[in-house]
C-alpha cells in the first residue's frame, strides 16, 4: 500500500484521543444476549466503537451478524427476551442510556437520535396525511400549526420533493417509492438529531435512485452537521458515503477504521473476503465467483478465540486462543492476529 | 394429509415435536393445565359413561324420589327417583356430542364455504356474503324456535341451529384469510409449477389458515353447549327421557324450593365445561399466537 | 443457426384500472405493462432483463409463465404458441420452463417441509409413483445442499439455503427454460456469488436456457450472454451483454451502468444524473419516452418517437445514441 494512502488514512483516523471532544455515540465493549429455547444466543460480543461528531460512519455485516440487534441496542427496543449483558452506550456528553427508563429512552428517541429504515412506509403512518405527521413530529416545540408548516414545508423542499406546499396535504400512498424514503428522511432529521441511525435506508431502491438518495443524504449531512450511522450491506454505498467503517462478523466488531483504510488495506480475512466477493469489483465476466466458504458459527456456543476461524483460509492453532485486536495504522484495528499475511 | 404425513417418519417426528412443546407449553400455564384438566375429565367421563354410571340414566323408581346426595346416590335422585350422577355422566355424552359434533361440522361447512367466496370468482364472493349475512341476521332464539317448529325438537334440530349460527362467523374469517394469501409468493409459485385449484387451496393455502380458526372455534365449544343445554331446559332439544343438563336443570327449576341439589347437579357440569374449553381455547391461543397475549 | 428456444413478438400486456364509472368518464382505464416487446432466447443461452422497478420486466415474465393474460402479439415456446395453449399444454409448458420468484424464503409454503416442497412438483404433474425420496436427494444434492435438509421448514433456512430450494424445485422436471425472477435479491454478497454459480453450473451441466429479471446490473455481467434494458414496459437497447457493458449506446443504459456504487472511496463518478421520478405508464410521454429523464434530449426527442436502429445483434431506440451499435460491435472486436 502506498504511503500517500496511509497518511492520508491517518488524518481521517477516529478520534480517540482524550482531548477530542466526547464522539455522538461512544459504544463500549455492549454485549447482549436473548434467552432462546435452545439457550442463550450471544448476540453482540464486545462491541466497542464511536462514531465521531459530524462525520458518517458505516457499518457492514451480513445476516447474521448483529447490526439489528445493535441498532435496537442503541435505541432501547431489545425483544422482551433480549438483554445487554455488558458494556455501555453513551450519546454525546450523556451517561450510559442502556441505564436509562424506558421513559427517559422515549424521550431520547427522536429527539437527539432519529432513525431511517429500509422500508419507509415503517416510518409513515397509512392514514395521515405527511403534512399532519411532519406536525406531529414536533410536538415538542411551541410553534403555531402554521410555522410548524412552513418548517415541514422547508424541510420537504431539502429533500427535493417538487410542490412541498400541496404535497403536505397528500397521503403516503401518493408518493413513489423513492419519494417516500426521502420524506422518512425529512421527517427524521426534522428536529435536528444528534445522531441518525439510517438502517438500509437505500437498499429497496433502485440503483438510480439510491445514488439520488446517498448524495441527498450526504449533503443534509453536512447542513445540519449531525452524526450518522450508517447501516448498509452494499460495500459500494459505504465507500461513496461514509467517512469510516466498521466491519461486524458474528456480532463481534472484526475491523474498524476510515473507510479509505479498510478498502485501500482490508487487515481482517473476513473484510478482504467480503470485498472479494462483491461482485462491483470485477470489470470481467468470470467463470467462477468469489464466495465464503461456510457458515455462520453458532451463537449459542460461540468459538473460543477468533470468531471466523472456521471460515478463514489463514487459521491456524494460535487462532483458537483468545483474539485481543491489532492496530495496523494510527486509527485502523483488526482483530485478528495476522494481519499482515492478510494484506500481503 | 395422507400424502405429506406418509412421506417418511423423519418428516412426522418433525411434525409431533412441535405438538409435544405445544402440550408442555399448555401445562406450564396454570389456566392452560386447569382446562385441559377439565376438558379431560369431561371427555372421560362421557366416554366412560357406562362404566362409571352405578344406575340406568333412565329407569324410574318412584319409591327414591327427591333423595339428596348420599352415598348410594353421590348427586342425589330426581322427581322420578332417577340417579343423577348416572344422568350427569350420559348427559355429558350428549353435550359433548353436539358441541363437538356441531363445531366440527360448522367449522368444515365454513372452512369450504370461506375458501370458495376466497379463491373463486367475484361473483361467487358476492353471492356467498350475501348468504352468510342473511344467516347471521337471524337472532338465535327466533332462528332456533324456527328451525324446531319446522323440524321438530331433537338433537338434529339443535346441531341444525348451532351450524347455521357458527358457519357464517367461521367462512369469514377463511374467506378473509384466504384472499389475503391469494397473492402471497408461494401461492404465485404453486400457480406457476401448474398446480390445480383445489391442490393449491388444500397444500398452499389451509394450512397456513387453519390455526387461528380452530382455536377460535375450540371457544366456541362452551357457547354450543350452552345453547344445547338452553334449548333443552326450553323442551326445545333433546327430548326426555335422554339425559341433558339441560332438562336436568329445568327438572331441578321445577322442584328448586325443596330440593336444590338437582339445580345443582344440572349447572355445575355446564360451568365446569364451559370453564374447562374457555381456559384451554384461551391458553391455546396463547400458545400458538402469542401476538395476541394480553388482548 | 437452429430455432430459437423462445420467441416473442410485439408482445403487449394491457391492464385495466379503475371501474365502469371511470372509463364512463373518460378515463385511462387500460395501461400497458409490456408495450411492444420482441426478443429470442437460443437452446444453452442466458438472458438478462435490466430496469427500474415499473419498467414491466416482471409483468413480461409473468406472461411468459401464463400467470398474465397477453392481449396482443405471439410468445413461441418451442415452436408452440403459448397464447393459444389450452389448460394442458399449458401446464406442460409450465413444467418446461418453470419461474423462480423475487422472495427466495416466502415463494416456498410455509407449513410443507423441503421433502415435501421439493416433491412438489412431481406431485403436480402426475409423477408421484417416482421414487420421490430417491428424486428429492437427487435435488438436495445437485443444488449442494445436505440431504438431511429434507425435514427443514422454509423458516428454518437462510435466505441462500431457500434459494438453492427454490433452483432445486425449478430444474426438478427437467427444464428447458427457467425464468428467474431477481434471484439474489435481498442475499448476501458472499451468498449471492454462490447463488450465480449455481446457476451458471446448472445452465453448463444441464444445457438450460435463462431469463434472468434484475436490477443490479453486476449479477448481469456476471450471468448473461445478451441483455435487454427495458423502460416504461419497452426494450430500449438490447444486445451483447459485453457491448452493453463496454459501450452503452442508449443515454438510459449508460445512467443505469454509472449509478452503480463502487466499493472504491477514491473513485471519480462521473455520473449522468437522471431525474428520480419515473413517469407513468399511464401517461405516457411523447416522443421518446425517455425525453423527460434524459440529459441529453433535444426537440425531436420531444415530438417524434426514435426508429427501432438495429445493426446486428444489437438494438436501439434513440434518436441520438451515446455510442452507435456499430462501434459498440467494434470496441468489442478490438
Amino acid at each position: 500500500m502506498s504511503s500517500i494512502r496511509g497518511s492520508r488514512g491517518a488524518e481521517m483516523t477516529m478520534t480517540t484521543d482524550q482531548n477530542t471532544p466526547a464522539p455522538a455515540l461512544d459504544i463500549d465493549a455492549l454485549s447482549v444476549s436473548f434467552a432462546t429455547d435452545g439457550g442463550t444466543l450471544h448476540a453482540l460480543k464486545d462491541v466497542s466503537f464511536s462514531v465521531p461528531k459530524g462525520r458518517i460512519t458505516g457499518i457492514v455485516g451480513e445476516s447474521g451478524c448483529g447490526k439489528s440487534t445493535l441498532i435496537n441496542a442503541i435505541l432501547g427496543l431489545l425483544a422482551d427476551n433480549g438483554e445487554v449483558t455488558g458494556g455501555a452506550i453513551r450519546l454525546g456528553e450523556s451517561a450510559d442510556i442502556t441505564k436509562l427508563t424506558p421513559r427517559q429512552m422515549r424521550d431520547l428517541r427522536g429527539l437527539q437520535i432519529s432513525t431511517v429504515f429500509q422500508d419507509p412506509m415503517g416510518a409513515l403512518n397509512p392514514v395521515l396525511s405527511v403534512g399532519k405527521q411532519m406536525r406531529d413530529i414536533q410536538y415538542r416545540s411551541n410553534l403555531s400549526k402554521r410555522e410548524k408548516d412552513a418548517r415541514s414545508v422547508e424541510m420537504l423542499r431539502q429533500v427535493r420533493i417538487p410542490d412541498p406546499e400541496k404535497r403536505l396535504t397528500q397521503y403516503p400512498h401518493e408518493f413513489s417509492g423513492g419519494m417516500k424514503q426521502r420524506v422518512a428522511i425529512a421527517m427524521a432529521l426534522m428536529m435536528r438529531p444528534q445522531l441518525l441511525i439510517a438502517d438500509e435506508p437505500t437498499t429497496a431502491l433502485d440503483a438510480t435512485l439510491e445514488v439520488a438518495t446517498i448524495e441527498l443524504l450526504k449533503e443534509l449531512q453536512q447542513e445540519i452537521g449531525c452524526a450518522v450511522l450508517f447501516i448498509s450491506h452494499h460495500l459500494g454505498v459505504i465507500a461513496e458515503l461514509c467517512d469510516d467503517m466498521i466491519v461486524m462478523y458474528a456480532g463481534e466488531v472484526v475491523e474498524q477504521g476510515s473507510v479509505r483504510q479498510i478498502f485501500r488495506n482490508p487487515s481482517h480475512p473476513y473484510t478482504r473476503a467480503l470485498l472479494d466477493c462483491d461482485p462491483a469489483r470485477l470489470h470481467e465476466r468470470v467463470k467462477h465467483l468469489p464466495t465464503i466458504p461456510g457458515t455462520l458459527p453458532d451463537l449459542r456456543n460461540r468459538p473460543k478465540g477468533c470468531v471466523f476461524q472456521a471460515r478463514c483460509a489463514l487459521a491456524k492453532p494460535e487462532c483458537g486462543q483468545p483474539v485481543t485486536s491489532v492496530e495496523v495504522t494510527p486509527g485502523h484495528i483488526a482483530r485478528c492476529i495476522r494481519t499482515n499475511e492478510v494484506t500481503a | 394429509m395422507s400424502e405429506q404425513a406418509s412421506i417418511k417418519p423423519a418428516a412426522l417426528r418433525a411434525r409431533s415435536f412441535p405438538g409435544l412443546a405445544a402440550l408442555r407449553k399448555i401445562l406450564r400455564e396454570p389456566m392452560g393445565f386447569f382446562g385441559l384438566a377439565l376438558v379431560v375429565l369431561i371427555l372421560a367421563s362421557a366416554i366412560f359413561a357406562d362404566l362409571l354410571a352405578m344406575y340406568d340414566p333412565t329407569k324410574i323408581a318412584p319409591q327414591n324420589r327427591f333423595q339428596g346426595p348420599s352415598l348410594t346416590h353421590l348427586l342425589g335422585t330426581d322427581h322420578l327417583g332417577r340417579d343423577l350422577l348416572s344422568r350427569v355422566l350420559y348427559g355429558a355424552r350428549i353435550a359433548l356430542l353436539v358441541a363437538l359434533g356441531s363445531t366440527a361440522l360448522s367449522l368444515m361447512l365454513g372452512i369450504v364455504l370461506g375458501l370458495m367466496a376466497g379463491y373463486g370468482p367475484r361473483w361467487l364472493d358476492a353471492f356467498l356474503l350475501l348468504v352468510f349475512d342473511a344467516m347471521k341476521s337471524f337472532p338465535t332464539i327466533m332462528l332456533a324456535l324456527t328451525i324446531v317448529t319446522l323440524a321438530g325438537p331433537s338433537m338434529v334440530s339443535v346441531v341444525m341451529v348451532v351450524v347455521m349460527v357458527s358457519v357464517p362467523g367461521y367462512a369469514r374469517i377463511i374467506r378473509t384469510q384466504t384472499i389475503a394469501m391469494k397473492t402471497a409468493e408461494h401461492v404465485t409459485a404453486a400457480r406457476s409449477m401448474g398446480a390445480g385449484t383445489i391442490r393449491i387451496l388444500r397444500v398452499h393455502i389451509l394450512p397456513n389458515i387453519i390455526g387461528p380458526i380452530v382455536i377460535l372455534a375450540s371457544m366456541d365449544v362452551p357457547v354450543v353447549i350452552g345453547i344445547e343445554a338452553g334449548l333443552s331446559f326450553l323442551g326445545l332439544g333433546v327430548r326426555p327421557p335422554t339425559p341433558s343438563w339441560g332438562t336436568i336443570l329445568n327438572d331441578g327449576f321445577a322442584n328448586i324450593r325443596d330440593s336444590s341439589w338437582i339445580v345443582i347437579a344440572g349447572g355445575l357440569p355446564i360451568i365446569l365445561t364451559t370453564l374447562g374449553f374457555t381456559f384451554l381455547g384461551e391458553t391455546l391461543r396463547d400458545v400458538f399466537d402469542p401476538r395476541l397475549k394480553g388482548r | 443457426m437452429s430455432a430459437p428456444l423462445l420467441s416473442v413478438k410485439d408482445l403487449r400486456v394491457v391492464f385495466s384500472v379503475g371501474g365502469t364509472l371511470s372509463r364512463l368518464r373518460g378515463h385511462v382505464t387500460a395501461i400497458e405493462g409490456v408495450a411492444g416487446v420482441s426478443f429470442d432466447i437460443a437452446k444453452g443461452e442466458t438472458f438478462a432483463l435490466v430496469g427500474e422497478s415499473g419498467s414491466g420486466k416482471t409483468t413480461l415474465a409473468r406472461t411468459l409463465n401464463g400467470l398474465q393474460k397477453v392481449a396482443s402479439g405471439s410468445i413461441h415456446f418451442d415452436g408452440k404458441d403459448a397464447t393459444s395453449m389450452g389448460r394442458a399444454e399449458m401446464k406442460e409448458l409450465r413444467r418446461r420452463a418453470p419461474m423462480m420468484f423475487q422472495d427466495p424464503v416466502g415463494s416456498l409454503s410455509p407449513r410443507l417441509d423441503v421433502r415435501a416442497l421439493l416433491a412438489e412438483p412431481f406431485r403436480i404433474h402426475g409423477m408421484s409413483d417416482r421414487d420421490l425420496d430417491a428424486e428429492v436427494r437427487r435435488l438436495l444434492t445437485l443444488v449442494g445442499l445436505p440431504v438431511d435438509f429434507a425435514s427443514r421448514y422454509p423458516h428454518q433456512l437462510s435466505g441462500g439455503q431457500a434459494r438453492r430450494v427454490g433452483v432445486a424445485r425449478a430444474v426438478a422436471l427437467d427444464p428447458q427454460l427457467i425464468i428467474a425472477d431477481e434471484p439474489t435479491a435481498g442475499l448476501d454478497v458472499s451468498v449471492q456469488g454462490e447463488v450465480l454459480n449455481l446457476l451458471n453450473d446448472l445452465r453448463d451441466r444441464l444445457g438450460l436456457s435463462m431469463l434472468i429479471i434484475t436490477h443490479n446490473l453486476h449479477v448481469v455481467r456476471q450471468i448473461a450472454d445478451r441483455t435487454a434494458v427495458m423502460y416504461l414496459g419497452r426494450f430500449v437497447e438490447m444486445g451483447e451483454t459485453e457491448a452493453i457493458f463496454r459501450s452503452p449506446a442508449h443515454p438510459y443504459t449508460a445512467a443505469l451502468l454509472s449509478a452503480n456504487p463502487e466499493p472504491d472511496p477514491d473513485r471519480v463518478h462521473d455520473r449522468i444524473k437522471l431525474p428520480p421520478e419515473v413517469p407513468s405508464v399511464m401517461a405516457r410521454p411523447s416522443g421518446c419516452e425517455f425525453h423527460t429523464r434524459c440529459p441529453f434530449a433535444q426537440d425531436l426527442c420531444r415530438r417524434n418517437a426514435p426508429p427501432l436502429r438495429v445493426n446486428g445483434g444489437h438494438q436501439l431506440t434513440c434518436h441520438f445514441p451515446m455510442n452507435t451499435p456499430a462501434q459498440a460491435g467494434l470496441e468489442q472486436a478490438q
